[in-house]
């Protein structure tokens, strides 16, 4: 993606999006263009040729984000279910695990992570802004940075997780994380049972984002 | 006095006033400007759940400026019910936030 | 659950009526909200368009360790001051471009008329290639 100039370099991403499995997109660039896209151009523009930043390094930059997934998520998660020394360590040091299994997350900030367990059951939430481990799971759903999720999950989280499919039992503790600061929370979801055995891609599979936000649990298939 | 472990970017080491299990109150007062301590938290009652090191301080970032000397930043764990008056659910709920040093006080 | 909610904006969904007053840094913020009500939680999914990841991009670069051109916390402030009703209103990576409009300035790095001449240009390029351009004001 550090070939062509900008305007091409626009396509491409377009096309490349085509390729996600969601639902359309509606922010389609054939549409008409919003101010803030054009806010955007302005802005990306007037960086490039004041020499702050280049075309392809926003270009890479568009790629890296684009590179970093749920799916990425749920195979840390795997790893750590199978594997006891690596569980131990992203427990202790999230980014040194994490920079074992070949995900960098970059200069800042810092990953924690969070365990389920019989006991306790974590899900993160930032009330402040919308803080959320993207260098590992990628952009946030757009109901993370809802108004709804952002001001009710610390009051009412068991209200919210039933609103997710997720009733957590009385003698479990619920513990929200409100991520105030330099860290950036991913919850590591109980291993279900019926899954002895499994290797570490049919245990990722089962791994869903909201697995790792703590808004779902893994579901083994009937 | 507990040594903390400097973090990113590059805050130098420095001595927590509170250590893990200590009971800490979030000062009840007004921000001078940006700041990172949620308003649901201001006078509230918790304990050290562990210490995170040291960052540059976000109240000094904001303004353009190094964010030194850096500050202490802490998990501190509350009751749901010592958060919120009408708590809906089980006693042992909690919650947890990142707060710096020089919002806390001892409790 | 208190009221009913209008949702303008695919992104946010917005209150019908104030909830309470957020009115600054010396009080409850505009961006301060736990605890507050905002009704149900919508959760549609919505892949990001080009423009948001290349904000989302351009705002990693230049608060990383390369570039320095700002903070993420200095975004931040800049996003908070925007009252609770701008705040309320403005999608994520609306907020986002527009704190970097605003960071930029700051710094030095661009001038307001610049920054609104290149708009200008913008959008005449848009409509030369058939393709329609808001004129809608961003607030500063």
């Amino acid at each position: 993606m550090t070939t062509h100039d900008h305007e091409h370099g626009h396509d491409d991403h377009d096309h490349h999006d085509h390729d996600h499995p969601h639902a359309p997109r509606k922010d389609h660039d054939a549409g008409p263009a919003g101010a803030y896209e054009v806010l955007e151009e302005a802005v990306r523009s007037l960086l490039i040729e004041k020499g702050v930043l280049t075309a392809q390094e926003i270009a890479a930059s568009v790629d890296l984000m684009d590179s970093r997934s749920p799916a990425l998520g749920a195979k840390v998660v795997a790893r750590a279910w199978t594997d006891p020394v690596f569980k131990k360590l992203l427990l202790k040091d999230t980014r040194a695990a994490l920079m074992q299994v070949g995900i960098d997350i970059g200069a800042a900030p810092e990953f924690s992570t969070v365990e389920n367990t019989a006991d306790v059951h974590n899900v993160i939430v930032c009330t402040l802004c919308s803080c959320y481990p993207k260098m590992l799971l990628g952009i946030p759903p757009a109901w993370y940075k809802s108004l709804a999720y952002r001001s009710r999950t610390i009051t009412d989280p068991r209200g919210v997780l039933v609103e997710f499919g997720v009733t957590v039992p009385r003698d479990v503790e619920v513990r929200v994380h409100d991520s105030t600061a330099d860290l950036r929370y991913i919850v590591l979801p109980m291993r279900p049972k019926g899954t002895r055995g499994w290797s570490e891609d049919r245990l990722a599979a089962i791994v869903t984002r909201d697995c790792m936000i703590g808004t779902a649990l893994p579901q083994v298939p009937a | 006095m507990v040594k903390a472990r400097s973090r990113w970017p590059d805050g130098g080491e420095a001595a927590g006033r509170f250590a893990p299990g200590d009971r800490v109150r979030v000062a009840a007062r007004e921000a001078l400007g940006h700041c990172r301590t949620p308003w649901y938290l201001r006078g509230k009652t918790g304990v050290i759940a562990s210490i995170h090191g040291t960052f540059r301080d976000p109240e000094r970032l904001a303004y353009h400026q190094p964010g030194l000397p850096a500050q202490v930043l802490y998990k501190v764990r509350f009751r749901q019910r010592e958060v919120w008056d009408r708590y809906d659910g089980p006693a042992g709920d909690q919650l947890e936030a990142d707060i710096f040093e020089y919002w806390l006080e001892p409790a | 659950m208190i009221g009913t909610f209008l949702h303008g904006s695919q992104h946010m969904p917005q209150p019908k009526r104030k909830t309470m007053l957020r009115k600054g840094a010396g009080g409850r913020a505009a961006h301060d909200v736990g605890g507050l009500e905002f009704g149900s939680i919508d959760r549609e999914e919505h892949d990001p368009a080009l423009w948001e990841k290349r904000t989302d991009a351009m705002l990693r670069l230049l608060v990383g360790p390369s570039k320095r051109a700002f903070t993420v916390d200095g975004m931040r402030r800049v996003i908070e001051d925007y009252g609770q009703q701008q705040y309320d209103r403005t999608a994520y990576y609306e907020k986002w471009i527009r704190a970097v409009r605003n960071l930029i300035v700051e710094q030095g790095v661009v001038s307001r008329e610049e920054i609104e001449a290149r708009m200008a240009e913008v959008r005449e390029k848009f409509e030369k290639a058939g393709r329609k351009a808001s004129k809608e004001k961003i607030p500063w």
